[in-house]
């Protein structure tokens, strides 16, 4: 349809981005919503169901109370209001991974409602409201078999495992976000990180967006510059990581403003992410938008939080992200940025177990962010599931302090003990990877550097100090990098003054 | 007649506790009767046979060993198939669920099972308890064993013509807009609604969620009672399930005792409509509670009339959701080829009938956007409003009491493409469904026109169940004593 | 009339009912009528009266996260018309949710 393609920085020229974001998070409660079949991720299909979730004729929903609980949690987490009175809904529509062909929802009466999120964005805080926070459960899973891709376009049949049906979802959805502009969807992946990093704390879920614990739907509108008036708006699915937030947006925005370039409309429709391309595709139009002939779920009564059991609740928050920020940014002296850095690498609490066991705040925030930030990425896990401990890297913060290991050495010690070759120490006396400190043997090593580069050590007596460091090199290759390098061109220098 | 199949569930109970006749022997004699009669009545989907013998057998060991009995035990019980089994087939009357052998059994059943009931067969019914006179049952019609060429109501239907003809004591039915107490009323034999919320909806296959009330029949006041206490009390399975006592229904029932009571006639259901043999047995009704003792007031109760409508649309709306899951993807009937949504409409076609596939697009309608307010959201206020009609009714009285329904059992094919004239069969038994109340139906004698059985329909507050079987208790011995015998034996034909 | 046959068979549709068109004939006016009589209910006043879903006065009703033996995958597949690596088998989905 649209034709030109638009750059990023065009498009912001023109148009004003507003999104918003629906997430749905699995809570960690050990039996299902509405029955006592325990979460099983990854079990053989079929093996965790009962007349309940299978929906089968007769079958009845009893509300389980930790949900309600957790439910509760967030949306005092997010600052928002609770209902002192409300009720689940049925949401209507055939389709085979709902067992009942209907969800057991919240309609006009969620739990919770009116909150807000202060998210960390480029050193300033971007507050995201939230419209409402509501209980709902989950469906089964389909095996598109048949097509190309195993997706649903082309499949002969589906198979489907209602394992995952009845698990408690809870639906947290945002207020539309204006006026990010060119940050946009920076502030969409900050957001959803923040989000999860404060779920994360709270212990409701383990938010794993690989696992499809934390799914996201990103929504965005284009509204042209100055006009005051909001555009159409898609829905996005698919959005399986934080990265794709990011690009989820980016791509929509792009592509909604080559369509209104072209003078076309946006359509209101659900688009579908392709984390290959990093662009969405059209899925189903919402243009009909389905009627879900939503009424009060008869078969469970209203819920009614006794303000006791809410304050109770409140009481026993822990303490969240942002109150955290504040705390950490006070006690070590960090900028916004720099507390974003730690915060984006997930090496917050890391970073500050190894300041509990006597790190210097900067020494800790060096290493989890310089070398264990590098050999995370390279296997492609998080800081915090790297097999070191904060014991460890501050055993090893120590040792470079007190000058038995260099940097260098430092990191072949943190490499030993990636291997699981044991404590730091074990690893120094395994490889015999301290720093020599002897100046007899550096002499010796020196010696031979002398020895062997005549023409340096003329250079040297000439007076090009600089040159010294061709012999460091070498004795620092000689001594397989266990040389204190400043020593050791102390002690060249002292020898050839001599 | 084999005597054992004329005494009552009390009687049998008493004579197997004084160790006069076995389970075994009680069992057997009902399986026969079953055997000679149901070919005709065609009460029952499916019969028991040796699983029955089987239940019946165990209970007799039990009571030779001393082992604890419930108060059912060994008396048999017919149960609507609307109620999961987990050895029986579920099929609640219903071409989509043929054949269906649920995985699990559901709590009433469970509970009567445990305590040494035999479940002797499922029974006939309108398809997912819908109708007024079992012709909508995929598997045919049944009959009233007063007149074969009657309906024996609905739409627990085959349960009520189980115990009016002597096959089983004791049946389960549900009550959502009547359908135990209008069988019980044309087949001339006592059912109750009981407090909804007070039995048990676990396992029992959903219609209309917020009406569906299980509940017994029997032949006498007290058998009834005997079988509402067994079946009823809190289940954590359902949340809809009151955490309260069973109401002393039995007690009640072996009290009966009007002196002193307050009773309402509802002004409002009477007049046009009301076939005049069925007025005047209810007429005939309210002097002999006067001649009690009772002191009788008539009670309006302007909203009732608007009870149908309300029903007409709550119902279909809940059954329309409910029903959804009936696809051909998990159990039951799959018709059809091509893709999921094709599929799931050629079995919904083939499975469902007329009836069933009105409402569900009556109740998609109700609850369309749009409509929502108007029709749906409008029957939920009727629904407050009855429920204040009954409050304050209840202010001045102890119990009402009306007709059971406008006329005798109609002749089978009447009404059965008539949905409207149909629905009329509900007039007077839906306001307790709207309200949750308790309500039960009797026999009040024979109408002239067509000597066929007239129920009275008693109805007390929420909880006050036991109210109930005071009234009714009393009614019964009074006009047990004014005909010589009970109303039962005035059944020609079959019951010879 | 309240209803038209095309809004009867649009109803079908939404309610997954592959309706013959004999059916929809016979059908529809049932319908009509039905809802003409149910659409007695508009005329009750009922400015502030509060709906009742729901008649027992409860709530809160909860259960513990405790778990409760479920089914085998033999007995939650037991009535499945069709069945492949212990999954329901169910042909090809249309509309994508």
């Amino acid at each position: 349809m649209s034709v030109a393609t638009v750059s990023y920085e065009d498009a912001l020229q023109r148009y004003e981005p507003v999104f918003g974001l629906e997430t749905h998070v699995e809570l960690g409660t050990r039996t299902k919503m509405f029955c006592g079949c325990v979460q099983a991720f990854g079990a053989e299909p079929n093996s965790h169901t009962c007349p309940v979730c299978l929906g089968l004729p007769g079958s009845l929903p009893v509300v389980n109370r930790l949900a309600i609980e957790y439910a509760i949690k967030i949306g005092l987490a997010l600052n928002a209001a609770i209902a002192s009175w409300c009720r689940f809904a049925r949401k209507n529509y055939f389709y085979p991974d709902m067992p009942k062909n209907f969800q057991i929802s919240q309609y006009d009466e969620p739990l919770c409602t009116d909150g807000y999120l202060d998210v960390l964005v480029g050193g300033r805080t971007v507050r995201v409201g939230i419209e409402r926070v509501h209980l709902e459960e989950d469906t089964g899973k389909s095996l598109h078999i048949g097509g190309a891709t195993g997706r649903i376009q082309g499949a002969e049949y589906s198979l489907v495992d209602y394992n995952r049906a009845g698990i408690p979802l809870v639906e947290i959805v945002t207020k539309p976000v204006p006026g990010t502009g060119y940050s946009a969807p920076e502030v969409a992946k900050a957001y959803v990180t923040e989000l999860r990093d404060m779920l994360r704390t709270l212990d409701v879920s383990d938010v794993r967006m690989e696992e499809g614990s934390l799914r996201c739907d990103v929504n965005t509108s284009l509204s042209v510059r100055g006009s005051g008036v909001w555009g159409t708006r898609t829905e996005t699915k698919n959005v399986n990581s934080l990265r794709s937030v990011e690009r989820a947006v980016r791509s929509e925005i792009e592509r909604q403003a080559a369509v209104l370039d072209a003078g076309d409309r946006v359509i209101q429709e659900t688009r579908h992410f392709h984390e290959d391309s990093g662009v969405t595709t059209s899925g189903r139009s919402k243009e009909e938008a389905q009627d879900y002939r939503y009424f009060p779920e008869p078969d469970l009564v209203p819920v009614a939080p006794p303000p006791e059991w809410v304050a109770e609740i409140h009481a026993s928050l822990p303490e969240l992200p942002s109150a955290r920020r504040a705390r950490l940014l006070a006690a070590w002296s960090l900028s916004d940025l720099e507390f974003e850095a730690l915060r984006n690498a997930g090496a917050l609490d890391v970073v500050e177990e190894t300041v509990a066991v006597g790190a210097s705040p900067a020494d800790a925030r060096k290493w989890w962010l310089g070398e264990l930030a590098r050999r995370a990425n390279d296997s492609g896990v998080d800081v915090s599931e790297l097999p070191i401990t904060p014991t460890a890297v501050a055993r090893v913060a120590e040792l470079v302090a007190s000058g038995s290991l260099n940097d260098q050495l430092a990191r072949q010690v943190i490499d030993g003990v990636l291997e699981g070759e044991g404590t730091p120490d074990e690893v120094v006396a395994a490889h015999g990877l301290a720093v020599v400190s002897d100046d007899s043997a550096l002499l010796a090593a020196i010696d031979e550097a002398v020895a062997a580069n005549p023409d340096v050590v003329a250079r040297i007596r000439d007076g090009k100090v600089q040159a010294a460091g061709v012999l460091v090199g070498a004795v620092m290759k000689a001594t397989r990098g266990k040389a204190n390098a400043a020593r050791v061109r102390e002690l060249i220098m002292e020898r050839l003054a001599s | 007649m084999d005597e054992l199949i004329t005494m009552t569930a009390a009687e049998l109970s008493a004579a197997m506790s004084a160790g006069k006749v076995s389970a075994a022997e009680v069992t057997t004699a009902h399986l026969d009767r079953i055997a000679v009669v149901d070919s005709q009545v065609r009460a029952f989907l499916h019969v028991a046979g040796d699983e029955a013998l089987a239940q019946a057998r165990e209970v007799d060991r039990k009571r030779a060993a001393g082992e604890p009995l419930g108060p059912l035990a060994g008396i048999p019980v017919a149960v609507k198939d609307l109620f999961t089994t987990v050895d029986m087939p579920t099929t609640c009357g219903s071409r989509i669920l043929e054949g269906w052998r649920p995985p699990y059994e559901s709590t009433i059943t469970r509970r009567l099972r445990d305590g040494g009931a035999v479940l002797i067969g499922k029974t006939n019914m309108d398809e997912f308890a819908m109708g007024s006179s079992t012709e909508n049952s995929g598997y045919g019609f049944s009959r009233n064993p007063w007149d074969l060429a009657r309906v024996p109501g609905g739409s627990s239907g085959g349960s009520a013509a189980a115990v009016a003809s002597y096959q089983a004591p004791l049946a389960l039915g549900t009550d959502t807009g009547g359908s135990i107490r209008q069988p019980a009323a044309v087949c001339g034999i006592v059912g109750t609604k009981p407090t909804y919320g007070g039995s048990s909806r676990y396992g029992v296959v959903a219609f209309a969620s917020s009406l569906d009330t299980p509940g017994p029949f029997g032949r006498s006041v007290l058998d009834t009672a005997l079988l509402h206490e067994a079946m009823s009390g809190h289940d954590p399975m359902d949340s809809t399930s009151i955490d309260a006592p069973v109401p002393p229904v039995v007690e009640a029932a072996r009290h009966g005792d009007v002196s002193g009571m307050r009773i309402g006639v509802v002004s409002e259901f009477s007049g046009d409509g009301y076939q005049p043999g069925v007025m005047a047995r209810f007429t005939e009704a309210v002097e002999l509670l006067e001649s009690l003792g009772a002191k009788v007031t008539e009670i309006s109760c302007p909203h009732f009339k608007y009870a149908l409508p309300a029903y007409y649309l709550i119902a279909p709306s809940e059954v329309s959701s409910n029903l959804a899951r009936f696809d051909g993807m998990r159990y039951g009937l799959r018709a059809g080829t091509g893709s999921a949504e094709e599929v799931m409409a050629r079995t919904r076609e083939a499975g469902f009938g007329a009836e069933a596939k009105r409402r569900i697009m009556l109740g998609t309608y109700a609850l369309s956007s749009g409509y929502y307010d108007a029709y749906y959201g409008k029957a939920q206020q009727v629904r407050t409003l009855i429920i204040r009609d009954f409050d304050a009714a209840f202010g001045q009285v102890d119990v009402l009491v009306s007709p059971v329904t406008p006329t005798t059992a109609f002749p089978i094919g009447e009404r059965a493409d008539d949905p409207i004239a149909m629905y009329l069969a509900d007039l007077c038994t839906i306001p307790a469904d709207l309200a949750g109340n308790a309500a039960i139906s009797l026999p009040c004698g024979l109408a002239d026109e067509d000597r066929l059985p007239v129920g009275l329909q008693v109805m007390a507050p929420t909880l006050a169940d036991d109210r109930l079987y005071r009234v009714a208790a009393a009614v019964e011995a009074a006009f047990t004593d004014r005909w010589g015998h009970p109303l039962l034996n005035e059944a020609k034909g079959l019951n010879a | 009339m309240s209803i038209t046959r095309d809004e009867v068979a649009h109803l079908a549709r939404l309610s997954r009912l592959a309706l013959t068109e004999q059916e929809l004939d016979h059908l529809a006016p049932q319908l009509d009528q039905i809802i003409t009589a149910v659409a007695q209910v508009q005329e009750v006043a009922a400015e502030g009266i509060p709906p009742t879903s729901h008649a027992t006065g409860l709530t809160n009703v909860f259960r513990e996260d405790e778990p409760a033996p479920c089914l085998t995958p033999e007995e939650a597949l037991s009535g499945a018309p069709a069945v492949e690596l212990q999954r329901f088998k169910v042909p090809r989905i249309l509309v994508e949710e």
